[in-house]
């Protein structure tokens, strides 16, 4: 049951990936397979990390209906972006390179978080809601001053920031890409180590501990595994992590198995179909003249509505 | 062995914990009684390492428990708490078998683990359910699966937060004496919370009793089983009964 269930996603994945590199190709194909390739690397790592961190951070948190974004890291990502277009306005693009805006939104994601988790895990056992209700309201800060900045800037600058609040693989600079893979392999490969132990915190926090899990480290590992992944995926390609709830949903409910190796394998699958799958559609059924941001939401709204209303699983 | 020396706690500005002392004799049953908020879930979570003591030493045959990681604790400890939930679709056999993780920390079970899954399963008479989902049991077989859990981690001392919750008759007497046996056969400390005062007096070895945080009394079953003791620690009227040997109290007035 369950290597069928595997096998069958893997076989839809694969055949929409072959669909996406090779149908539709014009009259360009050598120019054309190979920016779709480099587009493919990036879905399938984005998709990959989104899965994981979104079902690590469910296991920690005990929820099903939650995703990284609630610590407010694409807030400050968005805030990070309004910013600097209100520094330099038009000049922005002159001014800061991608590669140095793509650096600076991972430092400052990552430092957001570091701070966040050291500032409130120097006391022990403090409650990991506690750490999202302030990661809540931080982000809430941040938003209102994303829109305060907005309010202020020239109407044609705010169409610069505008580019930030939707996830695009559009344009995808490949040297970014190139680094980011190495990271966020080299984070889920670290990620695997822990998987087992995530296994036993199914069994809750308590029971976690009587079976000898160091909680408090399994959590803090868990969360800088988390930061790393949303920080590199929000930087590379914008907010996207809202597709997390969609696919690790679809991967519990898909997956017959509560084991993280499997749960977190199908949950990147679906993202994988998901996003390729989307980026297809947009590329050649609306002609790029709506974002995969919108898709994926529309399809995530009515499932996440679909999930509110059997709410006895959550 | 386990030694608790001057234990306090705290939660918020509320002392649960205030200054208790108590040795637990190793090998015997030993049930904790008292009212509610008496300090006894509280006791056992700091024993097991589930939360802090703000003040106050906890040794486990000499060692400091702070001193002992909780992988190596995990293999010497094991504690259910009261209420079990998890929101995952588990077997009753993949449950049970997570009591072997301290021993093989998720990696492949070994010919040990697997043996000894199949005698706590067997021994809880969950042969037949194994295969079945926890959300689908009653109350007092999921009891039974956390129980097996707890019989597969197979450590020398068991700490259990109400037990015989959700059990009917036959079930708890049936746990009681396994206990007991655990005790007598392989030597195992048992300690646990019980509030039907006449299962405490028919099987345990010592009673505790706690009162404001503190171990109001402490002794054999027979030392604490007596009227004027159960009237300090709960508050009500009591009258010992001595048939066949036993002791039983009444308390219904």
């Amino acid at each position: 049951m369950l290597k069928k269930r595997i096998f069958i996603l893997v076989g839809i994945t694969i055949s929409i990936v072959l669909v996406y590199l090779l149908t539709l190709v014009g009259n360009n194909p050598d120019y054309v397979i190979p920016k779709r390739a480099t587009r493919l690397a990036a879905m399938a790592l984005i998709a990959c990390s989104i899965g994981y961190s979104s079902v690590v951070f469910q296991t920690i948190t005990n929820n099903r209906i939650l995703t990284p974004s609630i610590m407010g890291f694409e807030a400050v990502f968005i805030l990070f972006q309004a910013f600097i277009v209100f520094l330099y306005g038009d000049k922005t693009f002159q001014v800061i390179e991608q590669q140095t805006n793509f650096l600076f939104s991972v430092v400052l994601m990552f430092g957001f978080a570091l701070i966040l988790y050291f500032a409130l895990f120097r006391k022990r056992q403090v409650h990991v809601y506690f750490l999202l209700l302030v990661g809540l309201i931080l982000g809430a800060v941040f938003k209102s001053m994303t829109s305060f900045l907005e309010l202020v800037i020239d109407p044609n600058e705010f169409a610069f920031v505008q580019r930030y609040l939707f996830a695009s693989f559009n344009n995808i600079n490949t040297n970014l890409l190139g680094i980011s893979a190495i990271a966020l392999f080299i984070s889920l490969l670290i990620g695997t180590r822990i998987l087992h132990k995530l296994d036993v915190l199914l069994l809750g926090k308590e029971q976690a501990i009587t079976l000898g899990i160091n909680y408090q480290r399994l959590v803090q590992i868990s969360l800088l595994l988390i930061a790393i992944q949303v920080s590199i995926s929000t930087a590379l390609v914008g907010p996207i992590t809202f597709l997390g709830i969609l696919i690790a949903n679809l991967s519990y409910e898909f997956i017959p198995s509560y084991k993280h190796r499997h749960t977190i394998l199908g949950a990147s699958l679906f993202g994988i179909i998901l996003v390729v799958g989307g980026q297809y559609l947009v590329e050649h059924l609306f002609n790029m003249n709506t974002t995969i941001s919108i898709l994926i939401n529309f399809v995530g709204g009515v499932y996440f509505i679909f999930l509110l209303l059997k709410s006895r699983r959550l | 062995m386990i030694t608790v020396k001057d234990l306090h706690k705290k939660y918020g500005d509320h002392p649960v914990l205030n200054g208790l002392n108590i040795e637990f004799p190793k090998g015997k049953v030993i049930s904790l009684i008292g009212g509610n908020g008496a300090g006894k879930s509280t006791l056992l979570s700091v024993i097991s390492k589930l939360i802090d003591q703000d003040k106050g030493q906890i040794t486990l045959s000499k060692e400091d428990i702070t001193n002992i990681s909780h992988k190596d604790f995990a293999k010497r400890l094991s504690f259910l708490r009261q209420s079990n939930f998890t929101h995952i679709r588990l077997k009753v056999h993949e449950l049970v078998a997570f009591g072997r993780f301290p021993y093989n920390r998720g990696k492949k079970m070994s010919k040990e683990d697997k043996q000894k899954v199949e005698e706590a399963i067997t021994f809880m008479e969950l042969d037949n359910i194994a295969n079945s989902y926890l959300d689908e049991l009653s109350g007092g077989q999921r009891q039974r699966a956390y129980l097996a859990m707890i019989l597969a981690q197979d450590t020398e001392n068991i700490l259990l937060d109400e037990p015989l919750n959700n059990l009917d008759m036959k079930y708890s007497v049936q746990i009681m004496k396994t206990l007991k046996k655990f005790a007598r056969k392989q030597g195992k400390t048992v300690i646990l919370i019980v509030h039907d005062i006449n299962i405490a007096s028919q099987y345990s070895d010592y009673i505790a009793a706690l009162k404001d945080g503190v171990v109001q009394h402490f002794g054999t079953t027979d030392e604490i089983i007596k009227p004027r003791i159960l009237k300090d620690i709960f508050d009500i009227d009591f009258e010992v009964i001595l048939n066949r040997g036993c002791k039983f109290c009444l308390y219904y007035n």
